[in-house]
């Protein structure tokens, strides 16, 4: 599992993706960190993070595209499948680095919150709940992103399908308050991530919601192990 | 070592392999031949675990690939068609992500530095994969396969895209790494089998069609003889040529006369096949004698391996069964220059024994063992 962390971090860096990816995380992030909190005067960080959900979504497929996709197309799966290393290590390999990646890109809210510290008083204990509810809402969408790379060959294909599905779920909100069944619609709105994640960003820690997206992040390793597996039955 | 039982593969309908079994001997090289699509790759993608077969066994030093894929994988260096290279690599960084892949235990940097040097990489360790040259990209591939000095060796097409030279070099080094190791190899270049290969193993529309030594797969083949003739005949000219040809189709038990080219000024060489078992040789003596013709070569051409494929493979195309005992099989006139392929693997069976001694440095990695334990 190491070896593949590290090879993925260092092709993250070598092929310039990883630039990109902070890049346009710093920028965007401190675009509406200038906007709705500095030029507000406010202290409190929790408009970043909830208009950051719609950022993440198309920024994840970017980091996980490649992942699996390129391994099948340049045909060095053959190596990684016939070394002496199991499935789950070759998945969490590559999810680590992914979501190294993505801590590395949100932890620049803890420089926002420095700078802000000189303004006026930071709200220690929000700050913290809603860069934690950004980790996990990352762990499953990583988790998401890893496995539809890893049913395609072309990594565009990939990008575009996280992407659909990524958005799929932002929507998933306003397409169910259609639904007239009293029962179905409570069962689906359970389901809902972007009302999980906005509960985050509304100072409430839920653990309930943690575990949901935590389980979501396993559930979607576990297909993707179930893919690579599949794939040497077909 | 390895021990292959009823394997059998199947896409769909399509039976890609189809009840193979064979067993492979420590320090042994297995050749597998057999034209594209025979199932070469299925078979060796399935020894090595990539894919699992739909029925069927495979040992690897006593290890159910499918029971305990971890530890039997750990006894494979594996060299895919297309060697498994990150681009964006450079040759070092590479081999350290093998390394550190394949859990090796070894020492690190005199182990890598023992394989590059074996396979001659040692000048490219600092440059990116992507601009590297085919055959360069080849050796970095099996210098890949070849660390943790795994006891078996798979290679499949080891050879493809070399210039001679390096087949050569790449070749001596698969000889020399068959003395500690165990390697199965597959080609479809006839003579580099033979030159390499202690058996063979012919597979065609995934059975296996013949299985042996060289020499083996030949006599269970078939009995026929084949020779060539030069026959100096009376008057140096084309008129020779027919009158030797016909005389030669008389005598009892040839019966197939074909007169070659013209290899010295007014001399012909003639093909002749005889029948089974019959020794026309003397008869054909005799006849020169009384016509007065001179017999300046006689030689025997035995079945060469590129026969014997040409012979399965294209026997089974017009539908022939799948067994090559004791079943007529269509002829096939072959215009092969026969003897020249035999030929030319000897020498090289002749240099292997002077090998032996530098076997030694083949594998120093293994007397590194425990080194920093």
């Amino acid at each position: 599992m190491g070896a593949i962390y590290r090879r993925e971090m260092g092709s993250f860096f070598t092929s310039g993706l990883a630039y990109v990816f902070l890049a346009v995380f710093y920028l965007i992030s401190g675009f509406f960190f200038y906007n709705n909190v500095i030029a507000a005067g406010s202290t409190n960080t929790a408009p970043v993070f909830s208009s950051m959900f719609i950022i993440v979504l198309f920024l994840i497929p970017i980091l996980t595209m490649r992942l699996l996709s390129e391994e099948k197309k340049s045909r060095t799966d053959q190596g990684l499948l016939t070394a002496p290393i199991g499935l789950w290590e070759i998945v969490l390999g590559k999810y680590l680095a992914a979501m190294t990646l993505f801590v590395i890109a949100e932890s620049i809210i803890f420089v926002y919150a420095v700078i802000l510290n000189y303004l006026g008083d930071v709200v220690w204990v929000t700050l913290l709940g809603n860069y934690f509810a950004m980790l996990f809402l990352g762990a499953a969408f990583i988790a998401i992103g890893l496995f539809v790379s890893s049913l395609t060959e072309n990594q565009m294909t990939a990008a575009v399908a996280s992407m659909v599905a990524l958005f799929f779920l932002y929507l998933f909100d306003g397409l169910i308050t259609r639904i007239s069944n009293e029962t179905l619609y409570k069962i689906l709105a359970e389901l809902s991530f972007y009302s999980r994640y906005m509960e985050f960003t509304q100072g409430i820690f839920s653990v309930p919601s943690m575990l949901f997206f935590l389980s979501t992040a396993f559930l979607f390793n576990f297909f993707t192990v179930r893919v690579l597996e599949k794939k040497r039955w077909g | 070592m390895i021990e292959v039982k009823n394997l059998t593969k199947r896409y769909g309908d399509k039976k890609a392999v189809n009840d193979i079994s064979f067993k492979v001997e420590k320090g042994e090289i297995l050749g597998f031949l057999g034209p594209n699509g025979a199932g070469k790759s299925t078979t060796m993608n399935m020894l090595t675990g990539y894919i699992s077969s739909t029925s069927g066994q495979i040992l690897i030093n006593g290890v159910d690939i499918l029971e305990d894929p971890k530890k039997a994988k750990s006894y494979i260096g594996y060299l895919p068609e297309i060697p498994p290279l990150y681009m964006d690599m450079t040759v070092d960084a590479y081999l350290g992500f093998m390394f550190d892949l394949k859990k090796c235990k070894l020492p690190r940097k005199a182990h890598l530095n023992d394989v590059c040097n074996l396979c001659k990489i040692g000048d490219v360790r600092g440059r990116i994969i992507k601009n590297l040259s085919k055959g360069y990209k080849q050796r970095v591939g099996l210098a890949q396969a070849l660390i943790n000095n795994p006891p078996v060796l798979i290679l499949d097409e080891p050879t493809v895209g070399l210039d001679p030279n390096q087949i050569i070099e790449i070749r001596t080094l698969i000889k020399k790494l068959g003395k500690r190791h165990t390697v199965i190899l597959s080609s479809h270049i006839l003579p580099e089998i033979q030159a390499v290969c202690d058996k063979i193993i012919i597979i065609n529309k995934g059975v296996v069609a013949a299985d042996g030594t060289a020499d083996e797969i030949a006599k269970s083949i078939t009995n026929e003889h084949k020779m060539t003739l030069r026959i100096e005949g009376n008057t140096h000219t084309a008129a020779d040529k027919n009158e030797i040809t016909e005389a030669l189709k008389s005598i009892s038990g040839i019966k197939y006369v074909r007169a070659d080219m013209e290899r010295e000024k007014g001399i012909y060489d003639y093909d002749v096949e005889a029948e089974e078992k019959v020794d026309v040789r003397r008869a054909v003596n005799k006849l020169c004698q009384e016509k007065g013709w001179n017999i300046l070569m006689m030689q025997l051409s035995d079945l060469t391996l590129e026969d014997i494929f040409l012979k399965i493979t294209m026997g089974e195309s017009i539908g022939e069964s799948k067994e090559s005992e004791n079943k007529p099989r269509p002829r096939i006139n072959l215009v092969l220059d026969g003897e020249n392929t035999a030929a030319a693997a000897e020498p090289e069976e002749a240099v292997s024994d002077e090998e032996a001694s530098e076997a030694e440095s083949a594998d120093v990695t293994e007397n590194n063992d425990g080194g920093e334990q």
